[in-house]
């Protein structure tokens, strides 16, 4: 898939994601011993954005499964299409129960879901299984069996094995602690916030008018916040969104005014704003 | 598998000293480590650190743990840096430089070199070695800071919004930089002793897994952080075991008569409807030097945790007690003050400032012994140590009497209950004592204890 973890580092940036080191040698690793990854870290730091990105770069279809409290079986691997087979059986009424039983658990009465569309078919794809974290623990059992072994089983057509391995990326807020067994399946790639270089780079690139003294300004505030002790710290995700607030507000220094004006932005509890604002030295909000 | 010579035992023996600091590493992410080798090659060491993080660590909090160990199995270089051991005065102005431009790399050639000059001790080979503490302290990089500030004005002028974020950046480099230095000297006497010993000893452990007595700041820092991510975890915990609980008991009267529709046999189970009773919480914390770190955590998440009980009520006592739930507000939560808030804006001590903990509890069980009803559990927090005054065995029984449950967590060490000072065995007999010495044996012992 990669050559090596340079060549990660080039292509992922050409589609319009910077990566960091140890995100590249991750990716390379990934796809080099044919694990799946298992992305954590907090909100906003572009692990969806990564699967996206991988995807586009090897040219695979994306498969997204997004996990929520009760999803189940039948919304992740597959599940018949009752009604199509209710109507199948009215419309041959004359057929012996032979013919009808094999008839109706064909393909054509399968629905595949996202597990199961991620493993059949010989094109490339990348299964993104997001927000592992708050799927029930009876799900994950079902995720062992997709991601050590790349096959399903249907009872009524047999075992379902992948003709090409997908590549997997799990994503967790770390809402709840995943199973070590899931956890030992995978490698493990923790994103959190990006160096002030980096995210310096992320910044001129998304918000390409900003000028570089305020995307530099912009990226040293941040970190700064960062290192508060704040309820809900800034991602990635907010700094461009300020950057593109300040672009909007015409803004081409930071200064107490602007910054006061858009705290907002960035920050998203009424006690964090007023810590950050004594902290900065602004005036009273 | 062809990995060099060496690397084998050495990849083995960094799995050894990550499994005693408690990371579970199987024999298959072992393979799979090998195998990341063998695909990034020896050239990068950076590479190679996050290949091997991202085979062998299964947890955020791990890295901190598997960095140091890396930096003693697959160190930077051998022996002594190039060069004269560089003196004082030099190795301080090309320290500020670096610190200045921020050049990483330079700040690590001038770690190993600030350790090579600076940081030897003793002369037999026994008991000669290399301190990060000396060299810092002869080094004093934490006194650069002004110079520093000064030569970075200079050179971008200084009059932008952010530059009133200088000092901060400048105090998190030199705190870098103090990492750096630590990391060299570990290298330096692993190259000395044995290396397994060393990864095994001088790294120190997840936060989580630090002893609540002998915390440092920092550590108590990092802990606090992890207090809202743990009480998510236990909440959901909690919720499960509610659901549970909510399960399983037959309400045998309403089956019976439900068995009637169907000719008396009981088609269908009907279970007990539990009433939603949320549960009361009161926490008894001895603030005291001594155990403070421990009670402010633990205030910290059973306040985090509060939308799970009904009512949560906290006091604190050194030999006095007084009530501080309101000073625990969410809104104002300020972890690092809280120790500050609960001294100033409580009454916490009488006539000497040691803990006592039969005249605090009397007091409680007379002044606030209503806030103890039925439902109420009780947790105290506290090493038990009464400085040899009267335990007041009667104040705990009544309170014992008049709760649900109490429940004692001492972050002593087990085999220290009953030395000393320590009242620990009596209370005990009384009222359930567990030994809770760290975060993660915080986090199950909430997550069993806690009333669903």
């Amino acid at each position: 898939m990669f050559p090596s973890v340079d060549d990660v580092s080039a292509r992922l940036a050409e589609t319009g994601y910077l990566a960091s080191r140890q995100v590249a040698t991750t990716v390379f690793l990934a796809a080099r011993l044919g694990k799946p990854l298992l992305v954590e870290g907090p909100a906003g730091v572009g692990k969806t954005e990564l699967a996206k990105a991988v995807a586009e770069v090897t040219g695979s279809r994306l498969v997204r499964l997004q996990c929520y409290e009760g999803v189940d079986e039948s919304r992740a691997l597959y599940e018949w299409n009752h009604a199509k087979q209710l109507l199948r059986i009215s419309a041959g009424r004359d057929e012996t129960w032979d013919e009808a039983r094999t008839d109706i658990f064909g393909e054509e009465f399968l629905l595949p879901r996202p597990l199961l569309t991620a493993i059949r078919g010989a094109e490339p794809k990348v299964l993104l299984i997001d927000e592992t974290d708050k799927a029930d623990v009876e799900m994950e059992g079902l995720l062992l069996e997709v991601l050590s072994d790349f096959q399903v089983t249907v009872p009524e057509l047999g075992t379902i094995t992948a003709t090409r391995k997908p590549f997997v990326v799990l994503t967790s807020n770390a809402g709840r602690e995943l199973s070590e067994a899931l956890r030992r399946r995978c490698l493990f790639l923790h994103i959190g916030f990006p160096e002030e270089e980096l995210e310096r780079r992320i910044v001129r690139l998304k918000v390409p008018g900003l000028g570089e003294a305020l995307a530099e300004s912009v990226v040293r505030v941040i970190g700064a916040l960062r290192a508060m002790d704040l309820r809900k710290v800034p991602s990635v995700a907010e700094t461009i969104d300020w950057a593109r607030t300040l672009l909007e507000l015409g803004a081409d220094t930071l200064d107490e005014t602007v910054v006061r004006d858009s705290l907002g932005v960035i920050l998203k509890h009424q006690d964090d704003v007023l810590k950050a604002a004594a902290k900065l030295d602004l005036d009273s909000l | 598998m062809s990995t060099p010579a060496g690397v084998t035992e050495r990849l083995t023996g960094l799995v050894g000293a990550l499994r005693a600091h408690g990371v579970r590493v199987g024999t298959g992410e072992t393979v799979d480590a090998a195998r990341a080798v063998e695909a990034l090659g020896l050239a990068d060491r950076e590479l190679l650190r996050e290949g091997l993080a991202a085979t062998l660590l299964h947890g955020t909090g791990q890295r901190a743990v598997f960095d140091p160990v890396f930096d003693l199995y697959f160190p930077r270089g051998v022996g002594a840096p190039d060069g004269e051991p560089a003196d004082r005065g030099d190795l301080r102005d090309r320290l500020a430089a670096a610190l200045a431009d921020d050049d990483r790399a330079a700040l690590a050639r001038l770690a190993a070199e600030a350790v090579d000059g600076l940081g030897g001790y003793g002369s037999s080979p026994e008991s000669d070695g290399w301190s990060s503490y000396q060299t810092l302290d002869r080094l004093r990089p934490q006194t650069l800071l002004a110079r520093v500030r000064g030569s970075v004005q200079e050179r971008d002028g200084g009059v932008g919004f952010a530059d009133r974020l200088l000092d901060d950046e400048i105090r998190r480099r030199i705190e870098a930089f103090r990492g750096l230095v630590a990391t060299e000297a570990r290298r330096r006497v692993a190259e000395r002793r044995d290396r397994d010993e060393i990864a095994r000893r001088a790294v120190a452990p997840t936060a989580d897994r630090v002893d609540f007595l002998f915390a440092n700041r920092a550590q108590l820092a990092e802990l606090r952080r992890t207090v809202q991510p743990l009480a998510r975890k236990l909440a959901t915990r909690l919720a499960a075991r509610r659901r549970r609980a909510a399960r399983g008991t037959i309400d045998l009267r309403r089956t019976l008569r439900g068995s009637l529709s169907t000719g008396g046999v009981p088609l269908r189970p009907v279970l007990r409807r539990r009433r939603p009773v949320r549960p009361e919480l009161v926490l008894l914390c001895d603030v005291s030097g001594s155990v403070s770190g421990f009670s402010d955590f633990t205030m910290l998440l059973v306040q985090a945790l509060h939308d799970q009980f009904s009512k949560v009520r906290v006091f604190a006592f050194v030999n006095r007690i007084d009530e501080v739930t309101a000073l625990l507000d969410h809104g104002r939560a300020d972890p690092e003050g809280l120790s500050a808030r609960i001294r100033s804006g409580a009454t916490l001590t009488g006539w000497h400032g040691s803990s006592d903990y039969g005249v605090a509890l009397g007091e409680f069980a007379e002044r606030y012994g209503d806030a103890v009803g039925p439902r109420t559990t009780v947790f105290v927090l506290g090493d038990a140590r009464t400085n040899m005054s009267d335990p007041n065995l009667p104040a705990v029984r009544h309170i014992a009497e008049r709760a649900r449950r109490v429940h004692w967590l001492n972050p002593e060490q087990r085999a220290l209950w009953g030395t000393g000072d320590s009242a620990a065995p009596v209370y005990a007999e009384l009222v359930e004592m567990r030994e809770c010495r760290t975060a993660r044996q915080l986090g199950d012992l909430v997550a069993g204890l806690l009333p669903v």
